[in-house]
């Protein structure tokens, strides 16, 4: 390659798409790649990290970045000291975020190895105790974030605060519920990141050994032999099966699949057998139902609790397969004695001195992998969804006040804007005066969406900049799939004719017709037997894993959650093929070969 | 059946192999495992060693192996030209002939069969021995039957088996030939298959040649053949590669032989096993690997006479050589970091860094 080009734009050169131009005024500046230090930005290579945010982020959204990424940091840098690996620095272009770890200065790393040791090894040695108690934050953080109440400003002071000498008004808890609810978010930003860089790094050892004994062994079936079927991410799923077979056992489907959520609940209640089918389904709906159709990460994700609608569509389809004759169950038997059987395959595959380690690091692997895919319950799913619900209210109540036309404005400001005009309600309140904030938003919300709307239509680039000669971040490696090799498909994307390379995420071989989806709203249009393509699928999806045959996504690798899923439902997968959800059309029939990773397109 | 020169698969015992050779062990352990094979039954050693003692034929051979120089290839062709001959002419003894014929027609009306060389020296995991001798394919009637075994026992003494001998330092007479007279496949798909990659020696691979008709063409690197590679645990297909196949070797039953054809353009560039195939391919062959507790080398075809489902048949299984003897050589005793240890050296040195 030419010195003087790099593989991949700088940063510095990619113009905001027209109408975008202003994109910088929604994003505070440390997000931002700053004019005086191009140098010092460009010398870095960035990816973008379109897996996790595939839209262009509204300023509040921005803070799932900002929390996620930092605390994954930490716990590197900071917590654990990882001896080869800080955290991952990253910036805000264009609306998409991009990723550049910071590596440790290679003479630093032998000083940190007896830190990590004694760090990180407490953690593998009392990881169930551990685990425990983090079950236990997380719970009680989800439980104050749930308390947290925002009240419009009353005309007066409540009388008996007077009374009581209280000499406190109604904004102090406003204001103070506002930050209480950011940093409970921080707090479980942290605790997200507390195993989870551990549970990868085990399984990549466990990972890394085989490559090394059996280096032709695919990943899928690594995945495999550590990968759990009873994840607390599938239970959702799972009790929505659950009250499918209810629903027909007590002899009120027909009930439950009649008219809105309100309608069918309303009917239900005339009837015993319907008020135990109901008491099942509130139930199931706390903590199962906090559970998004996104990834947790956007204001605008639909969780199941506050649109009932959701999880009842997906019931009724339930129903109807329970009523065929059909099992809707996950093959759970299956995928664990099938998990059995290619743990002690490979096993007996290898040298007899290396059986020893094998069983050791499985066992490891084992150990720490359930939180790898629990964690995104009650994480992204539970808690995100508690946050998400509060910070609606609080947009609500602004919106109620005249601060935004529409209920969703408090989205586009950024979380010290939030502050800001928080301030502003609290503050004319105490003065008498009146409002700024009915004057500012209203416009200035407009004029965002617009840029955002104007972002939205150009996608990210994969990476900016060049790439190091080859990829040894473990980070990067391991949490984002990204090696050198992958770097190369990147650059190679135009792929041409009727042939996509993928990942070969989930194994199996099937022909069906496509089904191209860009948002989870539309999940409701896939018919049985299709074959979803999209650019990214998320873990709740599951329920419509029962319908499809296979999955092509356009991002993610072997650990997304597609490939998770599928895996899960024993469906082939080929994920990150670049460009399928946009080179495929719904309607045209596809060969899915997740044992190869290749996706063809046979009209 | 009550003579000691026939011996049919599904009676052959392990106390038997001696008598019997590789080839018809190997068959006769398969039958009696229920892995599908094409019937047919063995001809012992202890025919082979009556008819050296009929009418002096052992003792004329060993007197043209005086004349023997195997460092000299004209003299060591000339003496294998000559045994072979006296061989062939020489008449088999009547029981042993009417217990072939017996065995012949309980097989069916004038069936068409494969008689082949099972020699107790060949097929030996280090000796590699195989193709020595020789094969008679698609042999109608009893006598033919009896004239191909008897070609079967000459083919012993062919330049190549007697120079081979001489180099293994194998005594040249003391070699028994058994004969495996099986019924004939009528193959429209035929290949080898290992159960380890031949080229790395990769034994989470299963790799299977094939093309179109009888085996024989694949064995022989007459034809290229379609090259399939299996991944062993999770049974996936994960590599196709599709040859020129352009000749195919069939059966001709009024020839009472096989012929080679050509195959139409069409045929000659597609694939000559579904994905389902293949999968069923290596499943015989992983299970003949594990029945036979080490890597195997196994010779099958699909019969265009059999139902689907039915109609995969085992000809052969024999162990691979020539990776099991490079795992026998000494390996250094690998070392692995465990615990917190292995973790700070994956970190250290992640595996898309190692590449």
């Amino acid at each position: 390659m030419d010195v003087q080009t790099s593989m991949f734009p700088s940063p510095y050169d990619l113009p905001a798409p027209k109408g975008a131009e202003d994109w910088r005024d929604l994003y505070p500046y440390y997000l931002k790649f700053q004019p005086q230090l191009r140098e010092r930005e460009d010398a870095k290579f960035w990816f973008c990290d379109s897996q996790h945010w595939p839209n262009p982020f509204r300023p509040f959204d921005a803070m799932t970045v900002e929390f996620a990424v930092k605390c994954l940091g930490q716990y590197n840098t900071r917590h654990l000291l990882v001896p080869p690996a800080n955290g991952v620095d990253y910036r805000i272009h264009n609306g998409y975020c991009y990723m550049s770890p910071v590596a440790v200065s290679p003479d630093l790393i032998e000083a940190r190895v007896p830190q990590f040791m004694e760090r990180a090894g407490h953690y593998f040695a009392n990881w169930d105790s551990l685990i425990e108690n983090w079950h236990k934050k997380v719970k009680s953080n989800i439980d104050e974030m749930e308390a947290l109440r925002f009240e419009k400003l009353p005309d007066v002071v409540p009388l008996e605060w007077i009374k009581e000498g209280r000499g406190l008004d109604n904004t102090t808890a406003l204001i103070e519920n506002y930050d209480r609810a950011i940093n409970l978010l921080y707090r479980t930003w942290q605790y997200h990141f507390e195993f989870l860089n551990l549970g990868y790094a085990a399984y990549l050892d466990f990972f890394g050994f085989l490559k090394g004994e059996l280096p032709t062994i695919p990943d899928q079936a690594i995945a495999q032999m550590v990968q759990g079927v009873h994840s607390d991410l599938f239970r959702p799923d799972d009790e929505l099966k659950k009250l499918a077979h209810l629903a027909v056992e007590l002899g009120v489907a027909d009930t439950v699949m009649n008219g809105t959520v309100d309608d069918a609940l309303a009917a239900l209640a005339n009837s015993e057998a319907g008020k135990k089918w109901i008491a099942a389904w509130d139930a199931a709906k706390d903590p199962w139902f906090n559970f998004t159709s996104g990834n947790g990460f956007y204001s605008t994700d639909k969780y199941w609790i506050e649109h009932l609608d959701i999880p009842m569509g997906y019931l009724r389809d339930y129903i109807g397969r329970v009523q065929a004759g059909e099992n809707i169950e996950r093959p759970t038997e299956k995928l664990l004695a099938e998990r059995d059987r290619i743990t002690a395959e490979y096993a007996d595959l290898l040298d007899p001195d290396a059986r020893e380690a094998f069983e050791g690091k499985l066992g490891l692997a084992r150990t720490v992998y359930p939180y790898v895919e629990n964690h995104n319950f009650y994480i992204e799913h539970w808690s995100m969804g508690v946050f998400w619900r509060k910070m609606r209210e609080l947009s609500q109540l602004f919106h109620e006040e005249g601060f935004w036309p529409d209920a969703d404005g408090m989205f586009f400001l950024s979380r010290q804007e939030v502050r800001d005009a928080l301030f502003d309600y609290g503050n004319a309140w105490g003065t008498g005066g009146e409002w700024i904030g009915p004057h500012h938003w209203p416009q200035e919300i407009e004029r965002r969406r617009a840029i955002l709307d104007a972002l939205a239509t150009e996608p990210p680039k994969p990476a900016l900049n060049n790439p190091p000669a080859v990829i040894t971040e473990p980070f990067t490696i391991m949490l984002w799939g990204i090696t050198s090799e992958a770097i190369e498909s990147w650059v190679g994307a135009g792929q041409e004719g009727n042939e996509l390379t993928g990942m070969a995420a989930s194994p199996g071989l099937v022909e069906g017709p496509a089904r191209v989806l860009r948002s989870p709203d539309d999940l409701h249009l896939i018919q049985q037997g299709e074959i979803l393509v999209t650019p990214v699928t998320a873990p709740s999806w599951a329920p419509v894993f029962g319908k499809i045959a296979a999955t092509v996504t356009d991002i993610g690798g072997m650990m997304s959650h597609a490939a998770i899923v599928c895996r899960e439902y024993g469906l082939p997968a080929v994920t990150g093929t670049g460009t399928g959800s946009s080179r495929i059309k719904t309607g045209q029939m596809l060969r899915v070969d997740g044992n190869t990773g290749k996706v063809t397109i046979l009209d | 059946m009550d003579t000691p020169y026939i011996l049919p698969f599904d009676q052959i015992s392990s106390a038997d192999h001696d008598r019997v050779g590789g080839k018809c062990a190997s068959l006769g352990e398969m039958t009696q495992h229920g892995v599908a094979v094409p019937p047919g039954f063995a001809v012992t050693t202890d025919a082979y060693a009556e008819m050296l003692e009929f009418q002096g034929l052992k003792r004329e051979i060993e007197a043209l192996l005086k004349t023997l120089d195997p460092d000299d290839v004209v003299n060591t062709e000339r003496v294998a030209r000559n045994i072979e001959l006296r061989v062939r002419s020489h008449p088999m003894p009547e029981p042993i002939a009417t217990a072939i014929k017996t065995a012949y027609a309980a097989m069916g009306d004038n069936m068409a069969v494969a008689v082949r060389s099972s020699a107790t020296a060949e097929d030996l995991p280090d000796a590699s021995f195989a193709g020595q001798q020789d094969t008679y394919l698609w042999v109608v009637g009893a006598d033919q039957v009896v004239e191909k075994v008897r070609d079967c026992w000459a083919s012993l003494f062919t330049a190549r088996a007697i120079a081979y001998r001489a180099k293994a330092n194998l005594g040249q007479i003391d070699v028994l030939m058994s004969v495996a007279v099986q019924k004939m496949v009528n193959a429209r798909v035929a290949g080898v298959t290992m159960t380890l990659n031949p080229t790395t020696g990769d034994r989470t691979k299963i790799v299977i040649d094939a093309s179109w008709g009888l085996g024989e063409l694949v064995v022989s690197g007459v034809v290229t053949p379609d090259n399939y590679t299996v991944e062993k645990v999770l049974m996936a297909v994960i590599d196709r590669k599709i040859g020129d196949k352009h000749l195919e070797l069939v059966g001709d039953a009024t020839a009472g032989a096989t012929i080679e054809r050509e195959v139409d353009a069409e045929r000659r560039k597609s694939p000559c096993l579904t994905d389902a195939e293949v999968i069923a391919v290596a499943t015989l062959a992983k299970r003949l690997e594990k029945q036979n507790g080490c890597p195997q080398d196994v010779e099958w075809a699909i019969d265009a006479d059999l139902p689907d489902g039915e109609n995969l048949l085992a000809l052969q299984s024999r162990p691979e050589t020539v990776w099991a003897q490079k795992k026998a050589q000494a390996k250094p005793k690998a070392s692995y970091s465990m615990g917190m240890a292995g973790i700070v050296g994956t970190l250290n040195n992640p595996l898309g860094a190692k590449k």
